[in-house]
């Protein structure tokens, strides 16, 4: 009996609960500066994705380095040639990051979506149609919820071959159950509304009604919690790249540069150090967006 | 003088002279007193525990069955450990039949929680050593990591949150809030790799390598359980402090503060009876949820800092497909998550006064 | 709650003025509370004076925002950390100055001599611990006595407030009291180390009607055996009617007219008391029958501009008292009652001003009156 579909621990300030993992948020940058009426951490946010996904998506064209090219320079500092030096192979490092940030943000955004898509549906049909049909789907989902997330994550991948569409699954899966909660929540919290019992009334399907009336009051909040939930796919996929068990080798990611940088920690830290910075703003970015999403949308309607 | 009855002493009278304060009559103190109503209660009740149990073992039979699919889905089977490599197609048909392995599904789902269930957790493939040994030698010393690591982030969260609720605006909540916010966005394996150069590497004062059984050397033992635990109890630290300083900022608010302090209680007192006792309630509900990452926490503390644990045998057995650890691992590791989350749940109602017997406040 | 009849006199049964020897228990002077807040300095309490003697009853009457709760958790000095008790005020308990005493240093004077109970019984008890834990902790640490006699205590303490089964209850914890058991537990907690001052801060809002006037006729009963003094907070004046020596009426942070209750009753000054007495129904009034409210809402008190707070809902107001604030002044009969008011009602120019006002049809401030209420 793991939490139920109903009980969402509600960590207040303190963050919100994705697919058993817990992603605390961040507050603004300084109290300061919330009280302007621009939310400049959600813009500068927002910004950094931006170029990030760019990058990312522009990488070939990009006048960079290919990220698998063998130099000569090793474990070099940053120069003209290499504006973030070079890893322990002679590979231009941020060329490398641009390469795995193709990987991140694929996995993320495809997993993400993958998991609204399947999870949401689930959620609502839940919500509406209780009796059975909730007990079922809940009973599926606090399955999917029994298992630790990490050891979710390591028995799926090691049951489909590894690479990128496994992650995207594996993530996925990991990030259904939220969206199928929050989706059931809402759902159930608007099917007693006026505005669904009128619908009813004029003799709408159910399916109608789930779709023209509730699907977007539910996705409102159903979009500020995918934020959230990107940030922590992004963090899932870097551990996982991390133990050797995410993107596999060649192909760059920032979890495997880290662990690569390992080795060379005493002395060349700057391998270790510029993916875990990427990591940190990225990760901070999606964060900030998502408090500023959710406050927008307002506390009440995203649980 | 006026004669009262009150309804809700059995029976008693109460009298009301000039004298004595008038007994307050029209009201019933909270107490069921009628038959009828408590058995129709207990009747709920019992039906909430029947359908509680039943999901339970519904999830319980949910997570076996998958786990042992997972075995199923994956190359290689138990009798790969025990057949030399030139098996003939003989050898393997009477393997097969001896393990089992040509009955039918559920049969073999039967026979396997049989054997989990006493213990057998079948051989290693590529070690063939029996798993339940692996996993006898590793798991105390994830669990220990994992508990000492939890009890660290409560030692040091529950002060800090406190006094950063009850000073709120000043150092220690600045500090906390700055710390909070910098170690929220950074994954915990960067932190982890973070803390072993700054710690290990930089300044040298604990071992970032390897572990020491306590009955060797308890010195050393825990000089080399300082940074995986650091590692591991600092996410959690973060998560219990924000969730511990909101509740009590909120509860700090609330009236009863208000008139234990009109009261000239001593501050200490007011903070830890008065406000931490309802506001701790907000960290046992997130339990169940903490202990699922300090899980996945560990496998990842193990793997930067070589430790012998669970985490190392799992990751070892993904990267030699060694399969069947894998699936021990998998089942150990969600019966313990899902044992846990039941126990958080159960124990909630008890722990917590307004929510004893159902009474919702 | 509603007078019993035209509501002009009520009587004290047993009317305590001049009974005791005038030992003031509370003088408050010029007690000024100002509160930080981002919109600006709000003065919640502006120049409040009040004294109270031993063994009477003090009741504070006023609008929702007139400083009258603040003014009790100034004296209780449980304010928020926003607020700021200006320099020059003054609470002198029993002769010392509170505002210069710090809490911390004198541990048992609040919660010991002075004492409170406040409005929402409910969330003023601690709801994670049982009514008797909160009893003994009190006990334990003001009276300093040791567990079993803290017990016994406890229980006494619950059965004088009229509890009844104190044994049982003595283990409940708050949600399994109804509203008005809560009340009588607050009350017991407020008494148990026998205060010299009571400040009860709408103790009956939150109550059903019949409990009210049990708890008030507890609190009475209580006051009149140990000789305690009490302050009634209230917006009720038929809550202070019968049961207070005295009453203070605020508003807009400052008290404008302060009387003994029977005289504020029969002669009130104030336009403001005025209509606060109008406002209440009456039984004796037929029905359907309007409601005299008085129009307008008290002003947030940022930047006050000159003049009388009250004279944009006053029908008496006339030029001056949109330039100069009135002070508080005796009133030339008797020196016991006061009013801040420059025409004030039963003297010749406060007849001649409303009469002006209602000729015009108007008030200085451009109110409409109509026959003496401001419409």
């Amino acid at each position: 009996m793991v939490t139920s579909l109903d009980k969402v621990p509600d960590v207040g300030q303190g963050g919100s609960v994705v697919a058993g993992m817990v992603t605390p948020t961040e507050p603004a940058i300084s109290a300061r500066l919330r009280r302007r009426k621009r939310p400049v951490g959600a813009i500068l946010g927002a910004t950094w994705l931006v170029i990030v996904i760019l990058a990312a998506v522009l990488a070939q064209a990009l006048p960079l380095p290919k990220p698998a090219a063998l130099g000569n320079t090793f474990a070099a500092m940053p120069s003209w040639d290499h504006w973030l030096g070079t890893d322990g192979l002679g590979r231009d490092v941020l060329s490398r990051i641009v390469f795995g940030a193709r990987g991140s943000m694929a996995v993320a955004i495809g997993a993400t979506s993958l998991a609204l898509v399947i999870g949401v549906p689930l959620g609502m049909i839940s919500g509406f149609f209780r009796g059975a049909t909730d007990a079922g789907i809940s009973l599926f989902v606090n399955f999917m919820l029994s298992f630790p997330p990490l050891i979710f994550l390591i028995a799926v991948v090691t049951a489909l071959k590894p690479g990128i569409l496994t992650l995207v699954v594996a993530l996925a899966l990991l990030g259904i159950p939220t969206f199928a909660r929050v989706a059931r929540a809402n759902t159930i919290a608007l099917a007693d509304r006026e505005f669904v019992t009128a619908a009813r009334a004029l003799g709408a399907s159910p399916l109608r009604i789930l779709r023209r009336e509730l699907l977007a009051n539910v996705m409102l909040p159903i979009l500020s919690l995918a934020l959230v939930v990107m940030a922590t796919l992004v963090v899932a996929e870097g551990t996982l790249s991390f133990l050797g068990l995410g993107i596999p080798p060649p192909t760059p990611s920032w979890g495997g540069m880290l662990s690569a940088g390992r080795d060379s920690l005493r002395t060349h830290p700057l391998l270790v150090f510029v993916p875990a910075l990427f990591f940190f703003l990225t990760v901070l970015a999606f964060n900030m967006l998502g408090d500023w999403a959710r406050s927008r949308v307002g506390r009440s309607s995203s649980i | 003088m006026i004669k009262v009855r009150n309804p809700a002493s059995a029976g008693g009278l109460s009298v009301a002279t000039s004298g004595t304060p008038e007994v307050a009559t029209d009201e019933v103190p909270g107490r069921q007193t009628d038959d009828r109503a408590s058995s129709a209660q207990r009747v709920r009740r019992a039906k909430r525990w029947l359908a509680a149990v039943t999901r339970l073992v519904l999830l319980l039979f949910l997570v076996t069955v998958s786990t042992f699919g997972l075995l199923k889905l994956t190359p290689g089977s138990p009798i790969d450990a025990i057949l030399p490599p030139d098996a003939t197609p003989a050898q393997i048909a009477s393997a097969r039949a001896e393990f089992g392995l040509n009955q039918p599904l559920a049969v073999q789902y039967v026979h396997w929680l049989g054997h989990v269930l006493t213990g057998h957790l079948g051989d290693s493939y590529s070690t063939r050593q029996p798993v339940s040994g692996i996993i006898a030698d590793a798991a105390p010393v994830s669990l220990e990591i994992a508990t000492v690591a939890l009890l660290t982030a409560l030692l040091f969260s529950v002060p800090v949150a406190v006094w950063a609720a009850y000073r709120p605006g000043r150092l220690v909540d600045r500090v906390s809030n700055f710390v909070t916010s910098a170690t929220l966005a950074t994954p915990a394996f960067v932190l982890g790799v973070l803390i072993v150069f700054v710690f290990g590497v930089q300044l040298g004062w604990f071992p970032i390598l390897g572990w020491v059984p306590f009955s060797e050397n308890p010195v050393s033992h825990v000089e080399h359980l300082v940074l995986p635990v650091v590692t591991l109890a600092l996410g959690e630290c973060v998560l219990f402090t924000r969730l511990l300083k909101g509740d009590m900022m909120a509860t700090l608010q609330q009236d009863h503060v208000l008139s234990a302090r009109a009261r000239g209680l001593p501050t200490w007192r007011i903070l830890i009876k008065h406000a931490l006792r309802q506001s701790s309630f907000s960290l046992v509900t997130v339990m169940g949820v903490v202990v699922g990452r300090l899980i996945g926490g560990t496998v990842l503390v193990e793997y930067i800092f070589s430790i012998p644990g669970m985490g190392s045998v799992v990751i070892r057995a993904v990267t030699s497909r060694d399969y069947i650890v894998i699936q021990a691992v998998v089942l150990l590791t969600a019966l313990l998550y899902l044992a846990i989350n039941t126990l958080v749940d159960l124990s909630y109602p008890l722990l917590d006064p307004r929510v004893r017997k159902g009474r919702a406040w | 709650m509603t007078l019993p009849d035209d509501g002009l006199a009520p009587f004290r049964e047993n009317d305590h003025v001049g009974d005791h020897m005038t030992r003031e228990v509370l003088q408050v002077e010029n007690l000024r509370v100002w509160f930080h807040t981002p919109a600006g300095l709000v003065r919640a309490v502006d120049g409040v004076d009040l004294h109270l003697n031993q063994g009477e009853t003090l009741g504070i009457v006023g609008e929702s925002g007139s400083g009258k709760s603040v003014t009790a958790r100034a004296i209780m000095k449980i304010l928020p950390p926003n607020a700021e008790v200006l320099k020059g005020s003054r609470i002198l308990f029993d002769g010392r100055d509170l505002a210069k005493v710090n809490p911390k240093k004198e541990k048992h004077l609040w919660g010991v001599d002075l004492a409170m109970i406040f409005q929402d019984p409910m969330t003023s008890l601690t709801p994670v611990m049982t009514v008797g834990r909160q009893l003994s902790e009190t006990l334990r640490y003001h009276r300093k006595l040791d567990k079993a006699a803290a017990h016994v205590e406890a229980v006494d303490l619950l059965r004088r407030v009229g509890i009844p089964e104190p044994e049982k209850r003595y283990n409940d914890y708050p949600h399994n009291l109804s509203g008005g058991m809560r009340q009588r537990v607050t009350i017991a907690l407020a008494i148990s180390c026998s205060p010299k001052l009571l400040i009860a801060d709408e103790p009956t809002t939150a109550l059903d009607v019949t409990v009210q006037h049990q708890i008030l006729n507890l609190l009475q009963s209580l006051q009149e055996k140990a000789s305690m003094s009490m302050i009634l907070v209230t917006h009720d004046l038929g809550v202070v009617a019968g049961r207070a020596d005295h009453i203070a009426v605020m508003y807009a942070g400052r008290v404008i007219e302060r009387a003994p209750t029977r005289q504020l009753f029969a002669h009130m000054r104030h336009p403001y008391t005025r209509a606060l007495i109008d406002a209440i129904p009456r039984v004796t009034m037929p029905s359907q029958t309007r409601l005299a409210a008085i129009p307008g809402r008290p002003p947030v008190i940022i930047d006050p501009p000159p003049g009388c707070s009250f004279a944009a809902r006053c029908p008496s107001a006339q030029a001056r008292c949109l330039e100069e604030t009135p002070k508080l002044e005796s009133a030339p009969d008797s020196r016991e009652h006061a009013a801040a008011c420059f025409f004030p009602l039963g003297t010749a120019e406060g007849e001649q001003a409303r009469q002006r006002n209602i000729e015009v049809g108007a008030t200085a401030a451009g109110t409409a009156v109509m026959s003496g209420t401001a419409v």
